[in-house]
């Protein structure tokens, strides 16, 4: 077989282009691994800066900004209210998604993919424009902004992640094994409960994970849906960037990439995150 | 007996009619209301007409503010395409070990706050940034070169952030191919150039596709990374919406060019997705 193999050819102008192909791809690949991570590594390495801008190189490394988070108040605030509207509307879509779909995952029917396009539709319009079409609904019907009409814009933009995923593991679920549940005398429910369920489990839990994180993250839908005294923290970052360059922001980031990653290999190993999203 | 045993593996359809129910209430009626109020010819309501669009279309900084955009989304996805095709490549390759590092590298930034992404590429670009430090390390350079808050910053921090949407279908339809397709290529006289040409590029382009749909979505409606980088200067759609909604109250005329980039991201939408049906014809040729 390895007479066959072009690169063993002891043509020199094959050499040549195996080689200059490799190096080509190779030098780009890693140039852009580089671009993806350093920012990561940015933010990490100025958040030890002991000076009080973020200049690079940092004057002198100390841990003072990450002390100083105790006292941001306003920032804990904000983070608090993420993660409760983050928890609902994870909760939220877990539950509406995964019910949905089982409904529309094995269906052949026209309904179910309609259904289908419309569960995943938030994926690709403009979140602001939604945003905005949801704040003139609620003023429309009188009702005033609140937690309660965040958690309900955030569900919206958060359960096509969890329906995506559960779909997908319902559809490589082998149908047999439902089959056989039910030879053996099992109900419907007692079927999905202890077969279906445990089989999808870690497709929701992929799914519920990047919902978690997609609501933690949302600006757009929270800029129109938050009253004045439901401060969001990406926001809230976002804000403090525009004004001034902080470093108590790097600090915090420093922490949400550390508990991003902590997150992402637990998921990793209990859900195959990696495998599900390509 | 064969209709029970086929029903044992569908669920009913009704178990979909609560999320249903609540994308018609929260999802379609907030979108529909939104078309409704673009057609009101002023903020206090009462008469409707095109005069928002007609006020859109033929005000030059509006139509500039839309090409922009959607201009802006075609260099981040091409930026993005060149960078991230190799590194679905690279993974493909790889041994384990090395794609589970790749795999991790290219998933961090997918889910890591887009404030915090924004924020590195602020202390990277600044002008006491990496960028400018290094630079004039060198001697290359006297005064801080400007990289915040121009084109170029806003196309390169975009890329960056969006470039695991470009990865992971392309690592998905590179997955898909028959090593023995390249193989018989170069058995046949074919140099890897020439291979990838005509074998690879041709057969992942249901990936290439995906991952062009999800950038460009992504790209043009990236709100917080086009302010933060872009800065006051540079107006895109999505700031251009905020503003004309918040800070101006003119809710018929922010709901009207919010229609106009709603189909506009509709109609690129659609086009790709017909490409992708093209493509994936092809690609099972």
């Amino acid at each position: 077989m390895s007479n066959t193999n072009p690169g063993t050819n002891p043509g020199r102008r094959i050499d040549l282009d195996a080689l200059s192909f490799r190096i080509v791809m190779t030098a780009i690949a890693l140039a852009a691994l580089v671009l993806l991570v350093a920012p990561t590594v940015v933010v990490i390495w100025v958040s030890f800066t002991s000076g009080y801008s973020l200049k690079f190189p940092p004057p002198g490394y100390s841990l003072r900004w990450y002390a100083e988070l105790w006292n941001a108040w306003q920032l804990q605030f904000a983070m608090m209210n993420s993660l409760k509207v983050a928890a609902w509307a994870t909760g939220l879509s877990i539950l509406l998604g995964v019910s949905a779909s089982l409904g529309i995952a094995r269906s052949p029917t026209l309904t179910a993919k309609v259904l289908d396009s419309l569960f995943l539709s938030p994926l690709v319009l403009p979140a602001l424009a939604f945003g905005l079409s949801s704040l003139m609904f609620f003023s429309m019907v009188g009702v005033p902004v609140s937690p309660l009409t965040l958690v309900i814009g955030h569900t919206v933009v958060s359960v096509p992640f969890v329906v995506r995923n559960t779909v997908a593991s319902l559809a490589q679920m082998n149908p047999s094994l439902l089959e056989a549940s039910s030879s053996l005398g099992a109900g419907r429910w007692y079927g999905c409960r202890r077969v279906t369920l445990p089989l999808i489990r870690p497709g929701v839990m992929a799914g519920g994970f990047i919902a978690f994180m997609a609501s933690f993250d949302n600006v757009p839908v929270s800029l129109f849906l938050r009253d004045a005294a439901t401060d969001m923290l990406p926001i809230r970052m976002w804000q403090d960037l525009e004004g001034r360059l902080d470093v108590t922001v790097a600090a915090l980031s420093g922490i949400l990439i550390v508990a991003t990653i902590a997150l992402m290999l637990v998921m990793e190993r209990v859900a195959g995150l990696s495998k599900r999203l390509t | 007996m064969a209709a029970t045993l086929r029903d044992v593996t569908t669920y009913d359809l009704k178990l979909a009619a609560p999320l249903a129910a609540g994308f018609v209430l929260f999802f379609v009626t907030p979108l529909a209301i939104l078309l409704a109020l673009s057609f009101q010819t002023d903020p206090q309501g009462g008469h409707y007409g095109l005069t928002q669009y007609v006020n859109f279309l033929g005000d030059r900084f509006s139509l500039g503010v839309l090409g922009s955009t959607l201009w802006l989304g075609v260099k981040v996805t091409a930026l993005t395409l060149l960078l991230g095709y190799p590194v679905a490549w690279l993974h493909q390759r790889s041994p384990g070990w090395a794609r589970g590092l790749i795999m991790l590298l290219v998933l961090l930034p997918l889910l890591t706050s887009v404030v915090v992404r924004t924020f590195a590429w602020v202390v990277i670009l600044g002008r006491q940034g990496i960028v400018n430090a290094t630079l004039a390390w060198l001697g290359l350079i006297d005064t801080p070169l400007k990289l915040l808050y121009t084109d170029g910053g806003v196309v390169v921090a975009l890329a960056q952030v969006q470039m695991p949407l470009m990865v992971l279908p392309i690592i998905t339809a590179l997955g898909r191919i028959d090593p023995n397709l390249a193989d018989a290529s170069s058995v046949l006289g074919a140099g890897h150039w020439r291979t990838f040409r005509k074998v690879i590029l041709p057969l992942s382009l249901p990936g290439i596709v995906a991952g062009c749909l999800l950038t460009y979505a992504a790209a043009i409606t990236a709100f917080i990374t086009q302010s933060l980088i872009g800065g006051g200067q540079m107006l895109f759609m999505p700031m251009y919406i905020y503003q004309q909604a918040s800070t101006l109250q003119n809710w018929p005329f922010a709901a009207a060019i919010s229609i106009v980039f709603l189909v506009s991201v509709l109609v690129v939408v659609s086009i790709f997705n017909a490409l992708g049906r093209l493509s994936r014809g092809y690609a099972n040729a």
